[in-house]
């Protein structure tokens, strides 16, 4: 497990300040969910398609959690054609599929995968640091940055001590199955890695006060616009804008 | 729970990305962040790094514990045993840990983490509610008792939060609801026998760790 993992690259889209493209994002999803007109939601995907191949998205990776996604809206184009009433498309046995059914589901399917490639493309592409920094020159709860920016910083820490605590067992014999031997070993296990990071967040909290800390978190790591960010914030203002008429013009009742 | 019964990870206790509609997930926003606010306001500045670390744990757990179950397996809710650990404080660190197995793990949501974070939140709160006072006084025989019925009904108010969300997104996932009955009701004993015995390894080394 890597803390830092995100979609690493070197494109114009991850040179940008992350803030703009936080408030970005949030204004193309925010339209993805508002909208149940099928020309704003196909042109919504195209955009996130655009934005995807701009930030060149690992396909392999991207293609993993895409199909999840889309295993599961498969399951609702089944479930929706059945339990929506309307015009039918097919009839199976007791078994009917209506056209309005299959159409929600349609719909939903193309804002599930847009806002997943919108915020793949946009969020995934920040590391988590620079995210949480980000997060807290927007104004987030300074306390709330902290619990974030801590928690990314000793996640592979426990990961590490998971890793040697199950060996400790392995090596010892220990073969998981469906028993209670094996809970309240996994139990133990867990209870063991809680106490481990108490005792870790007490020693932590010590060298923090040693250090002078007086419960003000201080961000270190400051954004600065560029031209750059100024003319994407420019297109960003414009693209609400556009995205906003286009809803007024293609509202459709859900 | 994994194998044939899940077809996205986390889609029995998560709402997935993009099925919410937008007045759900701005109102699970707005009571997610009304939590949030509370449980801030009850996190004294020198315990957030505890906060954070038990974060860092429930998120590492939550993600490559897997509890054999036949066939399957699952990973652990811990929702009933944050609450144990952290009262109100369990908002904010729920939010935070949806928020990076969202980002790391592509679980749940960035879009339905407002709703996530009121199903988790709420789970962990009405668990620190009906069971740390009980559990602070417990003598030894009682503490598993308690945990186990713990981490059980903090499963029930999950499926509860979960289940409901759903069906305001739409009628139609009431059949997904229904269908999911069992295997939550699987996942809640087998959650419920975790807990306990987490707990009282708990009671045994740290019995001040108790919100």
């Amino acid at each position: 497990m890597s803390c830092s993992t995100y979609y690493a690259g070197k494109t114009w889209i991850h040179r940008l300040d992350p803030r703009p493209r936080i408030l970005l994002c949030s204004v193309l999803v925010f339209f993805a969910m508002l909208s149940w007109s099928p020309g704003l939601l196909t042109l919504l995907f195209g955009l996130s398609l655009a934005a995807a191949g701009f930030a060149r998205l690992p396909v392999r990776a991207l293609g993993k959690r895409l199909l999840r996604l889309n295993l599961f809206m498969l399951v609702l184009c089944v479930v929706f054609p059945l339990t929506i009433p309307g015009e039918l498309f097919l009839s199976w046995g007791p078994l009917s599929f209506s056209k309005a059914g299959l159409f929600k589901a349609v719909l939903i399917t193309l804002k599930a995968n847009a806002i997943v490639l919108f915020f793949s493309a946009w969020i995934g592409t920040i590391d988590l640091f620079s995210l949480g920094h980000a997060l807290h020159h927007l104004h987030v709860p300074g306390k709330l940055t902290h619990i974030f920016l801590f928690t990314v910083r000793y996640l592979d820490v426990l990961h590490h001590e998971y890793q040697g605590l199950v060996r400790a067992m392995k090596v010892r014999g220990f073969r998981p199955r469906a028993s209670l031997h094996t809970y309240r070993s996994y139990g133990h296990l867990v209870g063991m890695l809680l106490v481990r990071s108490l005792e870790r967040s007490e020693r932590v909290l010590a060298a923090m006060k040693c250090r002078g800390f007086t419960g003000t978190f201080h961000p270190y790591h400051h954004f600065h616009f560029h031209r750059r960010d100024y003319l994407f914030c420019g297109a960003g203002v414009l693209c609400t804008v556009l995205l906003g008429v286009l809803h007024a013009a293609w509202q459709v009742t859900s | 729970m994994e194998g044939p019964v899940a077809i996205e990870r986390g889609s029995l206790m998560h709402l997935t990305e993009g099925v919410a509609p937008l007045g759900v997930a701005v109102g699970g926003g707005i009571l997610a962040l009304a939590g949030v606010a509370i449980g801030l306001s009850r996190l004294k500045d020198d315990q957030v790094p505890r906060a954070a670390l038990v974060a860092a744990t429930v998120f590492v757990v939550t993600s490559v514990v897997r509890l054999p179950l036949g066939i399957s397996s699952m990973h652990p809710v811990l929702c009933g045993l944050c609450g144990l650990l952290l009262g109100w404080s369990a908002v904010p660190v729920y939010l935070v840990c949806l928020l990076l197995q969202a980002l790391l793990l592509q679980v749940g949501g960035l879009s339905t983490l407002g709703v996530n974070t009121v199903a988790m939140g709420t789970a962990a709160v009405g668990v620190h509610l009906f069971f740390s006072r009980a559990l602070k006084r417990a003598g030894d025989g009682r503490i598993f008792f308690l945990g186990a019925a713990g981490g059980f009904v903090g499963v029930l108010i999950a499926l509860a939060c979960w289940g409901g969300a759903l069906v305001l997104c739409g009628g139609s996932f009431l059949v997904l609801v229904k269908a999911a009955l069992v295997p939550y009701l699987v996942l809640g004993i087998v959650e419920a026998l975790f807990t306990g015995f987490v707990v009282s390894f708990l009671a045994k080394l740290r019995p001040d760790v108790i919100a």
